[in-house]
């Protein structure tokens, strides 16, 4: 066939006419498609790994990536904007878990659970997300208590669970001791047993970071001591009360 | 005085690729480089978090995919339109042994593959090391004549367009997937009957059949610079028995075609 083309006017003018009919059909359609009222459909189960492998062509790495995009879209749904509320959370743990499975050098996932899916206001759900951060940190403590240490906060100060914090907090102080780990991070469960007012508890933790040998910074360790002798003189001046 | 014209292999090899180039074969990979490259921006401002790697991932992905589609689609099609318009009767009509013809236009085939995975790997430099962006291009090469040689198997056995798309397709398809395969079928969950252990016999068979081309440009490489040279050596090593197998396949068929 040659590459030169007739002019225009050698199309029959009833094509034209049955081209531009059939080009606003479909405009028309996909407009009445979307003005129709929305419907929310909901966090389908999610696939086992086995089968997201399979999926992803020997690409994991691609597939965790866009299945947690498409699960961050999921609560914007065309004409429809859904509270977290109303997602099936142990289907979005699932899904999280997937991906996790598929990429486990990820933060992703472990980030979207402590901060942005544990934003929502019902405390059992808030409470699945943790529980999905802490068993994830369990298994890699070393690379993932960044999230830990988030879900600690979130224990603290939104869950206002101390118990709960203080369990997340000593996880962090006992499991993740490698060296790429900051001091802070082993240092929560001083401040959260001082919340709870359990200063004894929270002395004899603060000895034991101490003499471990882990801090080496002296102006760190200048300030766990003075921390030491606070804590100290608060629980004097509580005996003494 | 006579000028001395090159080796026959090497001329196929020759108009094999300039008969790409004016298929627009570089509009294609420019265009799929700047697909992935616009899907990239896309997701990057998407992510919550370690939105380079989720760039890297994603575009690495679409990328590896494009050029396998356009390596297969331009071998295959290639094969079927010279077998048509009689070319290769004309070649063969020639002083040139059969092997002259299959040869040069594999070696046309893997000298195009250069261009996209030249031009891919070094878009992934945008998100990644030079070193793993190198290592990542090259086994995309790897891979890419891999394709080539099985499309040129299906091309000049099956004769026919379609079928030849499709045992490449699905030959491709098979080889990413092989290993999950496998362990799906050893897994824990397999039953132990009579057709389960067939069927895991089945796959262990084809696993010694195939390559495993999940190996090949990981993805992993650009997001956790975990590629090395030594990772890289053996993916070379399978590349060169497989071509090797698939290019012999290739000659014992065409040698036994028929074509008066």
């Amino acid at each position: 066939m040659s590459a030169q083309l007739r002019p225009f006017s050698s199309v029959p003018r009833a094509l034209w006419w049955l081209l531009a009919l059939c080009l606003l059909l479909q405009v028309g359609w996909q407009l009445s498609q979307r003005s129709s009222t929305a419907q929310v459909q909901p966090l389908p189960a999610p696939p086992s790994v086995a089968l997201a492998r399979l999926a992803s062509l020997g690409e994991p790495q691609a597939m965790a990536r866009a299945m947690l995009l498409h699960l961050q879209a999921f609560d914007d749904q065309p004409g429809v904007s859904l509270p977290w509320r109303t997602l099936d959370y142990a289907h979005l743990t699932g899904w999280l878990a997937t991906a996790q499975a598929l990429d486990p050098r990820s933060q992703y996932a472990l980030l979207a659970a402590s901060t942005v899916y544990t934003g929502v206001a019902d405390p059992a759900r808030v409470r699945r997300m943790l529980r999905f951060v802490a068993d994830s940190f369990a298994q890699d403590p070393q690379h993932r208590w960044q999230a830990m240490a988030q879900a600690t906060l979130a224990a603290r100060h939104q869950l206002h669970d101390l118990p709960l914090a203080r369990s997340y907090a000593r996880q962090l102080r006992l499991q993740a001791t490698g060296p790429g780990v900051p001091a802070w991070v082993r240092q929560m469960e001083v401040f959260i047993l001082e919340d709870m007012d359990e200063l004894h508890s929270a002395q004899l933790v603060l000895g034991a970071l101490l003499a471990s040998g882990q801090m080496t910074d002296p102006n760190e360790l200048a300030f766990m001591a003075r921390r030491l002798d606070e804590l100290a003189a608060r629980k004097a001046a509580q005996a003494g009360n | 005085m006579m000028t001395r014209l090159p080796p026959p292999i090497l001329l196929i090899a020759r108009y094999t690729a300039i008969e790409a180039l004016r298929g627009r074969f570089l509009w294609l990979c420019l265009l799929a480089a700047c697909g992935a490259a616009g899907l990239s921006l896309f997701v990057g401002q998407l992510a919550l978090t370690e939105s380079t790697a989720t760039q890297a991932a994603l575009a690495a992905a679409a990328l590896r995919l494009a050029s396998v589609f356009l390596i297969i689609t331009f071998v295959v099609t290639s094969m079927a339109r010279e077998a048509a318009d009689k070319g290769l009767e004309l070649v063969l009509a020639l002083p040139l042994p059969r092997s002259a013809y299959l040869l040069g236009k594999l070696a046309g085939f893997a000298a195009l593959a250069v261009l996209p995975a030249a031009l891919f790997g070094l878009l992934t430099l945008l998100w990644a090391p030079p070193l793993q962006s190198l290592l990542w291009g090259v086994s995309l090469l790897a891979e890419l004549w891999l394709v080539a040689a099985f499309s040129l198997l299906c091309a000049a056995s099956l004769a026919h367009a379609l079928p030849a798309l499709a045992a490449s397709a699905g030959f491709y398809l098979l080889a990413r997937v092989i290993d999950t395969l496998q362990l799906l079928a050893h897994g824990r969950h397999a039953s132990d009957g009579l057709l389960q252990q067939a069927l895991t016999g089945g796959v262990d068979v084809l696993a010694l059949l195939l390559p495993r081309l999940d190996l090949y440009a990981r993805s992993d490489w650009l997001l956790y610079a975990s590629g090395s040279w030594h990772a890289l050596a053996p993916l070379l090593v399978q590349t060169a028995i497989y071509v090797s197998l698939l290019a012999t396949a290739a000659l014992c068929d065409f040698y036994r075609r028929s074509l008066s």
